[in-house]
């Protein structure tokens, strides 16, 4: 197991320094001057010369990229160029916010996707199966923040039942974190049933019936367990898109986490700002996978093994 | 073809196999001159078919009927569309019609209801679908804030979203064809960079590394085509891997090898078609996400520029005006979803054809 865990982590921290380097080369990969695009059309020479000295555009790429990782490791990302503020100060302030999405959308998403998974599965073909395949494709098709706009069209514009902006109460929670949950919905149950089906099929269930266990007992004692290890990978990898959507649903929502900071760090070209809520949002997704990674090493022996 | 050392095989009376083609049983009458029958398995050995001896049909001395594992025969093709196979194709055919529909909407649609993003005419803004304007025409699903017809905005959208959503497939199809097969085929360390890369690409929330990179680049067409491919040539490049890693091994890969093929004759001929029917699976799942990662990137404001009426800027435009205009936002987003919905359907069916093992599972 620790050679294991070892291992994950060896990955994690590399895929960690390749997203600093991807950020690191794009915002330098900007066809003309950085500093000018910076600064917008309206700034004097003088001032884009500053700038262009404040981030040590100057010096060769080779030295910009090696202060550039250890001001990463020291966590000192510099200023934002519009709120004056050090931009770790500002995403970590930030973050708790985006976390509290983040994983309201994902209890939500487990809550919805495994009874819904498990009942569709129990018959095949079936009418829930239908219904349940029917849903799990919209959670698939629909675009979040459109979805997010026709929620507040309704609940908060028509039916005046609940809040389109902001986080000041749970009710805040309610709209957004449906929004960020649905498409997850909707991979997670058609993997559910898929996963239920494949492990129903499998020798030990036949087993398990034959030695007169009851229905129930199959399920959870055998059936599901098995089907777990699967499904907790991918839900593994859809926390980023996960959390890609909770950017989005942020700015629809008005949700003052990291990807609304994303987002107008973008439009204003705040890019040590982008740099930061960039490094911050990949670095919670490593550390989700990472956790999910541990977690079917405990639930699965041979893959700790491997 | 029978092979036979026994001077007692005289000939075959009759032969039938069940079902004529695929695998089955193979029953023979085969006439001998002897009458030592019980001989007759040893006697005979039908190519490599394995013969189990039957009791000799009774009258009839000298024919001896035999039963075994008949060859695998390929079926005839003049009977392989069977009703099974045609009904099928008829499904993928009523499957894709919305997509046809889709296309065909991009391509004439803007013709027929030409967008003119420069007129404004305020005496016609905000008016709800089914209105009748001044002129006489009929806003079907429509105007927005400046008395654009919103309709016309859609089918131009349209054009947008098929446009973003093929190019960028061709592309990264393309890029993760060729890297993929490459890494796959040759392996080494053009392998291990080509997907540690891939790895840490798909550690990282992709719609990051568009709103970034699209961010950096500035609005447009082509650089939402370039950013959305740069994200998904990933997923292509792993599945041409798969598909070269698992070709390489299979036998008449190895036999043209040893008939002495070349790097090139072997990628172009051999690698390069049995990656091409996995791919063209993903392919028709990335439409569906491409389009809806460029309307994402459109409502942010990072994808096409203003003047272009793509469907997420469409519904962006539309959130200021949900109070007194519901439709701005609604319509570009029901085309969006319908859209992605008939290319997901169609993605799954193309998957079941070409991979039935996937059929009613996932």
């Amino acid at each position: 197991m620790t050679t294991y865990v070892v291992r994950r982590l060896i990955f994690s921290v590399f895929v960690l320094w390749g997203a600093l380097t991807v950020v690191f080369l794009a915002v330098r990969a900007v066809p003309g001057d950085p500093a000018q695009m910076m600064m917008g059309p309206n700034a004097t020479a003088a001032e884009i010369d500053a700038l262009r000295e404040k981030l040590g555009l100057n010096r060769p790429l080779v030295v910009q990229y090696a202060a550039y990782m250890v001001q990463t490791i020291r966590l000192d990302l510099g200023e934002s160029l519009r709120l004056a503020q050090p931009v770790v100060a500002l995403v970590a302030e930030r973050l708790p916010t985006t976390g509290k999405l983040a994983l309201t959308a994902i209890l939500i998403a487990v809550a919805v996707s495994f009874p819904l998974g498990m009942a569709a599965a129990i018959r095949p073909g079936g009418l829930l199966d239908g219904v349940v395949s029917v849903v799990s494709l919209l959670g698939q098709s629909v675009p979040g923040f459109w979805l997010g706009i026709m929620f507040i069209l309704i609940f908060a514009r028509s039916l005046r039942l609940l809040p389109s902006a902001g986080d000041e109460s749970l009710a805040h929670l309610i709209l957004p974190s449906i929004t960020v949950a649905l498409p997850l919905v909707g991979v997670l149950t058609r993997l559910v049933r898929s996963g239920l089906l494949d492990v129903l099929d499998e020798d030990y269930v036949r087993t398990a019936r034959a030695k007169g266990l009851t229905p129930r007992a199959v399920m959870w004692r055998h059936a599901i367990r098995n089907m777990l290890i699967p499904v907790i990978t991918v839900v593994g990898l859809q926390i980023g898109h996960l959390l890609g959507g909770a950017v989005i649903t942020e700015t629809v929502f008005a949700w003052p986490g990291v990807g609304t900071l994303l987002v107008d760090a973008i439009t204003n070209r705040d890019y040590p700002l982008v740099q930061a809520s960039i490094l911050f949002i990949t670095a919670l997704f490593v550390t989700i996978n990472f956790l999910v990674d541990l977690s079917y090493g405990a639930l699965d022996p041979r893959i700790r093994l491997q | 073809m029978i092979r036979t050392a026994s001077p007692a095989f005289v000939g075959i009376n009759s032969a039938s196999r069940t079902p004529e083609w695929g695998s089955g049983s193979l029953t023979l009458a085969v006439k001998m001159s002897g009458d030592d029958h019980g001989d007759a398995a040893n006697a005979l050995r039908l190519g490599w078919v394995v013969v189990t001896p039957q009791a000799p049909t009774e009258g009839t001395a000298p024919v001896v009927a035999l039963q075994g594992a008949a060859p695998v025969v390929a079926r005839p093709a003049s009977e392989r569309a069977t009703a099974r196979q045609r009904r099928r194709l008829l499904r993928l055919f009523v499957g894709g019609l919305p997509l046809l529909f889709f296309l065909l909407v991009a391509v004439v649609g803007p013709i027929v209801v030409p967008y003119d993003p420069v007129t404004v005419r305020t005496g016609e803004r905000l008016k709800p679908p089914g209105e009748v304007l001044r002129d006489g025409s009929m806003a079907l699903l429509g105007t927005d804030q400046v008395g654009r017809d919103l309709l016309a905005q859609v089918l131009q959208g349209a054009r947008i979203s098929l446009l973003v959503g093929l190019s960028t497939v061709a592309l990264a199809g393309t890029v993760g064809l060729l890297s993929g097969v490459l890494a796959g085929y040759y392996g080494g360390w053009l392998d291990a960079v080509t997907m540690r890369i891939a790895d840490v690409q798909l550690a990282f929330p992709s719609i990051l590394l568009a709103i970034l990179i699209a961010g950096v680049l500035g609005p447009s067409v082509t650089n939402v085509i370039l950013t959305l491919s740069l994200t998904r040539w990933v997923t292509f490049a792993r599945v041409a891997r798969a598909a070269t890693l698992s070709t390489r091994e299979r036998e008449f890969v190895h036999a043209a090898r040893a008939l002495g093929a070349g790097d090139a004759r072997m990628l172009g001929l051999h690698i390069v078609p049995s990656a091409i029917g996995p791919l063209v699976v993903v392919a028709t799942v990335e439409v569906g996400l491409v389009i809806i990662a460029e309307a994402s990137l459109s409502f942010l404001g990072l994808g096409t520029p203003s003047d272009q009426p793509s469907w997420g800027a469409t519904i962006a435009n539309g959130r200021a005006y949900l109070n007194t205009a519901w439709w701005i936002s609604t319509m570009p987003g029901l085309a969006l979803s319908l859209v992605v919905l008939a290319v997901g359907r169609f993605g799954d069916q193309v998957r079941d054809m070409l991979d039935p093992r996937a059929l009613s599972r996932v």
